[in-house]
């Protein structure tokens, strides 16, 4: 088990690695230098030369790149070309408004998704049952920014119930999470249906199992049978692919983020991205990467944990 | 014995007995006609400005209302269908032809090679989608074909892993085996006997990406990242009806229902082709 899980966070960190070198290759491969971009066409050659030399971007591509990645390794990731700021504080200002939404999407979906999975595993092929079904697949299937801005057409402009701009006053929880709900209800909507599905067919497998119907012999009643014996193990393939939600999530928050112009990570890279300002860019992209990789990781080995069988299919050829 | 069914027959037999599916098929294929005969329904040229008229709601000359230059949403919407279709056509068409090279590759090939390509796939796979697309994006300015190149890179995994696992499933197989010791070259092999077997995953694959793209494209456009103005997207338009949210509701209502109803009717027909040609996740469900 060990052995797995050094196997697979060597695995993890060397994906990391290529990851930024392939993004910080790409960056300065593109046509006109940093440099220019950032002084303006009247920039002299001096001042050109200077900036060039304040940001390392003199020294050979490689040198750059192994300097950029023993840096980040430090916790630097740069600074931001406007106000000089470290990436690394801009970014961890950013993030826990991020980690809020993503975190509050996924409680919204699992306390949706796992009792609509339960009931369409007990009633199965009932009416209800389809319509969860369809509902689920649909849920899945709608990109994310289109049920942000209908949320926010509808909910917010039309009707008034909730705020459409920003993520409240810091420190106000009622206003904090009267700002949450949209954003986080359209980011988890499509994992509704993803838990859901998920949850269903598990229950299915489970209730047909030898344990269950001993409970049953024993005269317990259905509702402790469900809640106490199936559920707890159909639950388990939900909480790991979670993990995966986390990371996946960091993309649709970003929409989430500019629709309800939130603060965040997202709207962090969108507005650097803009302006054209790269170290920004870079050190947004390598913190979610690295959030990414890790959820994957986490994830992995809580599933390794779980099922013995998966620890050695890297191995099966 | 009964004449044997040929694959499309028994695929369409099975198909029209799923209600889902079938009304899935039905708006691939009408979304499909009217988005190639979008020039000759549009009521109006979608760039068309007209001052007079901008915001309005739905009337019977503009049928979904105009913009905030006063084009017609509708025709919008219709050219946007173009946009769309063009994306994931290109797209799909080309991550697909690379994937199953590549994934055809790790699969057949020595092992050195198929450590690599997965160790490759894993990485391109490690980018939250759009973090990726908007730091391409802003190396090679927004337009269209960024688009496309940011879709075909991240969907060649996909395509690659799906490959890469049913090649490495089929491999064992006796008839590959026996193909081998008759002494037919590995290219053969690869050409005549993998890929027919890998075609029904990596279509259904491919229909259930289509809503992805298609969401892709118009996220970035929604961003103003993808095409340039004044050309309509879907994307584009949920933009202009995002900007002028307090002022009229109907850009993004008509941006985001052909968005909802193409994702609808692509996940619906592809899992039911799913369901048909492997038949143990029905039993599952």
């Amino acid at each position: 088990m060990l052995g797995f899980i050094a196997r697979r966070t060597g695995l993890s960190l060397l994906i990391v690695v290529l990851a930024v070198s392939l993004l910080f290759g790409m960056i300065h491969m593109i046509p006109g230098d940093p440099a220019s971009v950032l002084l303006g066409p009247r920039a002299t050659p001096e001042l050109r030369a200077e900036l060039n030399e304040r940001m390392g971007l003199d020294q050979p591509i490689v040198v750059q790149l192994g300097r950029f990645l023993g840096n980040a390794a430090r916790g630097d990731l740069g600074e931001d070309v406007f106000s000089n700021r470290p990436v690394a504080d801009i970014v961890l200002e950013q993030l826990p408004f991020t980690l809020m939404l993503v975190f509050a999407a996924i409680g919204a979906a699992t306390l949706i998704g796992v009792p609509l999975g339960c009931f369409s595993a007990i009633r199965r092929n009932s009416l209800l049952d389809r319509i969860a079904g369809i509902l689920s697949v649909g849920f899945i299937a709608v990109p994310s920014f289109v049920v942000a801005l209908y949320a926010l057409l509808l909910l917010s402009v039309e009707l008034r119930w909730f705020p459409a701009i920003g993520a409240g006053e810091t420190g106000d929880w009622a206003s904090m999470a009267h700002h949450l709900v949209l954003p986080a209800l359209a980011l988890g909507l499509g994992w509704v249906g993803y838990i859901a599905r998920l949850v269903r067919a598990s229950m299915l497998e489970v209730m047909g199992e030898n344990h269950i119907r001993t409970a049953r012999a024993f005269g317990l009643p259905e509702r402790v049978v469900i809640g106490r014996y199936a559920l707890r193990i159909a639950i388990l393939p939900t909480v790991t692919i979670l993990g995966l939600g986390i990371g996946t999530m960091l993309s649709g928050a970003l929409f989430a983020e500019i629709v309800f112009s939130r603060p965040g990570v997202g709207k962090l890279l969108y507005e650097a991205v803009m302006t054209r300002n790269y170290p920004v860019v870079m050190g947004t992209v390598l913190v979610t990467t690295v959030f990414f990789v890790a959820a994957t990781l986490v994830s992995d080995i809580v599933n390794a944990l779980l099922d013995p069988r998966l620890r050695t299919q890297g191995d099966r050829r | 014995m009964t004449p044997r069914e040929g694959l499309i027959a028994s695929t369409w037999r099975q198909l029209r007995r799923d209600p889902l599916g079938l009304a899935g098929l039905t708006i691939v294929v009408v979304v499909g006609v009217v988005t190639l005969l979008a020039p000759w329904i549009a009521p109006h040229d979608p760039l068309e400005i007209d001052v007079y008229n901008r915001l309005m709601p739905p009337s019977a000359e503009y049928w979904l209302g105009t913009d905030q230059l006063g084009r017609d949403i509708f025709s919008r919407v219709l050219f946007g269908g173009q946009v769309a279709l063009k994306v994931s056509l290109v797209a799909i068409g080309v991550s697909m032809a690379i994937g199953l090279a590549l994934g055809m590759l790790a699969g057949f090939g020595p092992r050195w090679l198929d450590r690599l390509l997965v160790v490759a796939f894993d990485t391109m796979r490690s980018f939250p989608t759009i973090m990726f697309a908007l730091a391409i994006v802003a190396l090679l300015g927004p337009s269209l074909n960024t688009v496309i190149l940011v879709i075909i890179i991240a969907s060649i995994p996909i395509y690659g892993r799906v490959v890469r696992t049913q090649t490495l499933a089929l491999r064992e197989k006796d008839f590959i085996k026996a193909e081998r010791a008759l002494g037919a070259s590995t290219f053969r092999i690869l050409v005549f006997h993998v890929m027919p077997n890998i075609a029904a995953p990596l279509l259904i694959l491919a229909s259930m990406d289509v809503p992805v793209v298609v969401g892709m494209e118009a996220g970035l456009s929604f961003l103003g990242l993808g095409v340039e103005p004044p050309t309509p997207s879907w994307g584009s338009i949920l933009n202009d009806g995002y900007s002028y949210i307090r002022n009229s509701p109907w850009p993004i209502v008509a941006g985001g229902i052909p968005l909802i109803v193409v994702t609808l009717g692509f996940t619906f027909f592809g899992e039911s082709l799913r369901d048909i040609f492997d038949p143990k996740l029905r039993s599952k469900q």
